[in-house]
């Protein structure tokens, strides 16, 4: 009987250790594949050249418009997330410090409104488009992206805005300051890093998200000037490459995915950084 | 100077507001906004006949959703079946036996796969998977492409295994680590402690992560759609190509202005999607918020 439990608990451990230890090995191995398929085509001009006449039958060029396209749209959408999604969590855990039914009920939708699809924003977007008789442009995408990002922003930020002391706030507001006064000066400040990685998060989903700019945004082999011009971007232009049938182009769309792939690397370690070094001038 | 400050105060009060009813009400206006879209289509046609007919011929005004709705059932319970297994004894195994070290390479390898761009994914199971299924298909003795529900199952897995992982870890990390060690106490093995007490005192949590995961994997767009073969028809075995509902609005926005109701469709299959999950984040959220509160 001893025996069969020792064997069952050796077994399970053992098991779920090994688990845990393949999703290391599934991130390391889509990343090598990724790397090992794509580092052949991946050039210098891949990075600083939009695509040439013929570049998708094998001409010269590279994927500069879709790059440059996907960090404005990331950009300003996170822009907008900011001017709306700052103030929101904060006046989550300030006005509402209070009312704990409310503080709750508000996250709880947060929550949900996080777990809509981002096709579902790219299909709201293009009937926004359609109501404003807009053309599919950067500014669509822009406002598409924001609309997702944004709700990402509130939650991350209030995640860490909720773990600051009362008596923070509370010996800010004894101190004669008003609420928002408490709200921008104090409780941001204190949160600060929570701010820092609730932006990057955003602007990692704003630059991988292709479902809400396929309708949005449009496609074009040019640099966007101007807000109502189309824009390209950079998991479509993978997306495009790979369904091409010439081989060159197809190795391209691999090694575009490498691009890709270090942004949103760089993105999450450099998030990682920054709080940790911003937190280090909390108050405790 | 007083005067001053409180102006400012109203003025950043009515900001702050503002925004936040504006993120909270963007549900009601997406879902109002494509129902204005889908009203024409379900002026004609009834709700009930939309979904249950298979009928999809859009030039003939022929809107039938069940080969999709199909398709989306299909590749979801089957990424199901992979992500359940392998998160709860990843989350079993990284909140009650692992040593502080691999709790803290596990922190950025899960943020780094739930990070990675869904086209990227979608690249690796073009590269991998694709492949893999093809050769199983072979060796099991039916064609396929490889091209395939299997295929989207498992690129569905690995992309939601992180996000159901890391609701999984929060739940087990709220069990009180008393209950645990009376368990272990009365002679019980860490296991049994495990099994009879961090997984039967926590079954809503669990359900409400594995819903979760699955809302999460019924609107994944690119990645399966890159590896799902895409044909209109009910599938019949995990080796027959399927097309599920967000492959459906992303691969013809391009036509949908050019034939007659097409965008109205799109756009119900839009709202559609929204409604289902919504419903289920609504549901096990709550699920969730309820236990957290005892």
């Amino acid at each position: 009987m001893k025996r069969i439990k020792r064997v069952e608990e050796k077994f399970y451990i053992g098991f779920s250790a090994l688990m845990t230890y393949s999703l290391i090995a599934v991130l390391a191995f889509i990343i090598l594949v990724i790397f090992v398929k794509g580092f052949g085509a991946l050039s210098w001009d891949m990075v600083v050249k939009v695509p040439k006449g013929g570049y998708y039958y094998g001409g010269e060029g590279g994927v500069l418009n879709a790059i440059a396209g996907s960090l404005y749209i990331a950009l300003g959408a996170t822009l907008i997330a900011i001017v709306i999604g700052m103030p929101a969590a904060l006046y989550l855990n300030v006005h509402l410090i209070r009312y704990r039914r409310t503080q709750n009920t508000i996250r709880y939708f947060l929550d949900a409104l996080w777990g809509i699809p981002s096709i579902v924003y790219g299909a709201f977007g293009f009937t926004l488009m359609l109501f404003f008789g807009m053309n599919a442009s950067l500014l669509a995408g822009i406002i598409t992206v924001a609309l997702l990002i944004s709700p990402i922003m509130v939650r991350t930020f209030d995640e860490v805005l909720s773990t600051i002391p009362k008596g923070l706030h509370e010996a800010s507001l004894a101190l004669g300051s008003t609420r928002s006064e408490t709200a921008f000066r104090i409780i941001f400040k204190q949160g600060f890093s929570g701010f820092i990685t609730a932006i990057l998060l955003s602007f990692g989903r704003g630059i991988g998200d292709a479902a809400s700019v396929l309708f949005t945004a449009g496609y074009t082999d040019n640099i966007p000037v101007n807000l109502d011009e189309p824009a390209a971007t950079l998991p479509l232009a993978i997306f495009f490459q790979l369904g091409s049938p010439i081989p060159e182009v197809r190795d391209r769309a691999y090694a575009s995915a490498i691009i890709l792939t270090v942004i949103i690397l760089s993105i999450s370690l450099g998030a990682r950084f920054l709080s940790k070094r911003y937190s280090k001038t909390n108050l405790k | 100077m007083q005067f001053k400050r409180q102006i400012a105060d109203r003025l950043y009060g009515s900001w702050m507001i503002v925004s936040l009813a504006t993120i909270l009400a963007l549900p009601l206006v997406i879902g109002v906004g494509l129902y204005i879209k889908a009203a024409p289509m379900l002026d004609n046609v009834s709700f009930f006949s939309l979904i249950f007919s298979s009928e999809w011929a859009p030039s003939a005004g022929n809107f039938g959703f069940r080969p999709f709705i199909a398709g989306s059932v299909h590749v979801t319970l089957l990424s199901f079946l992979f992500t359940a297994p392998v998160c709860l004894l990843a989350a079993i195994y990284l909140t009650q036996f692992s040593t502080r070290t691999l709790v803290k390479i596990m922190h950025p390898v899960i943020d780094v796969l739930a990070g990675l761009p869904s086209v990227i994914y979608g690249v690796w199971g073009i590269l991998i998977i694709v492949p893999l299924v093809a050769g199983a298909a072979a060796f099991f003795g039916t064609a396929s492409s490889g091209y395939s529900v299997l295929s989207g199952g498992i690129v569905l897995a690995v992309m939601c295994i992180p996000y159901t992982l890391n609701m999984l870890i929060e739940v087990f990390n709220t069990v009180p680590s008393g209950l645990k060690e009376a368990s272990l106490s009365l002679g019980a093995t860490r296991w049994e402690a495990v099994k009879h007490v961090v997984i039967r005192g926590n079954y809503p949590g669990i359900i409400s992560a594995f819903g979760l995961g699955i809302a999460k994997a019924f609107g994944e767009t690119i990645a399966v759609m890159m590896v799902v073969g895409n044909v209109v028809k009910v599938p019949g075995s995990p080796f027959d190509a399927a097309y599920p509902l967000p492959a459906l609005i992303a691969n013809n926005y391009g036509e949908m202005l050019s034939i007659p109701m097409y965008d109205s469709a799109l756009m119900f299959a839009a709202l559609l999607l929204l409604m289902i999950i919504l419903f289920i984040n609504l549901f096990f959220r709550y699920l969730i918020h309820k236990t957290k509160r005892q």
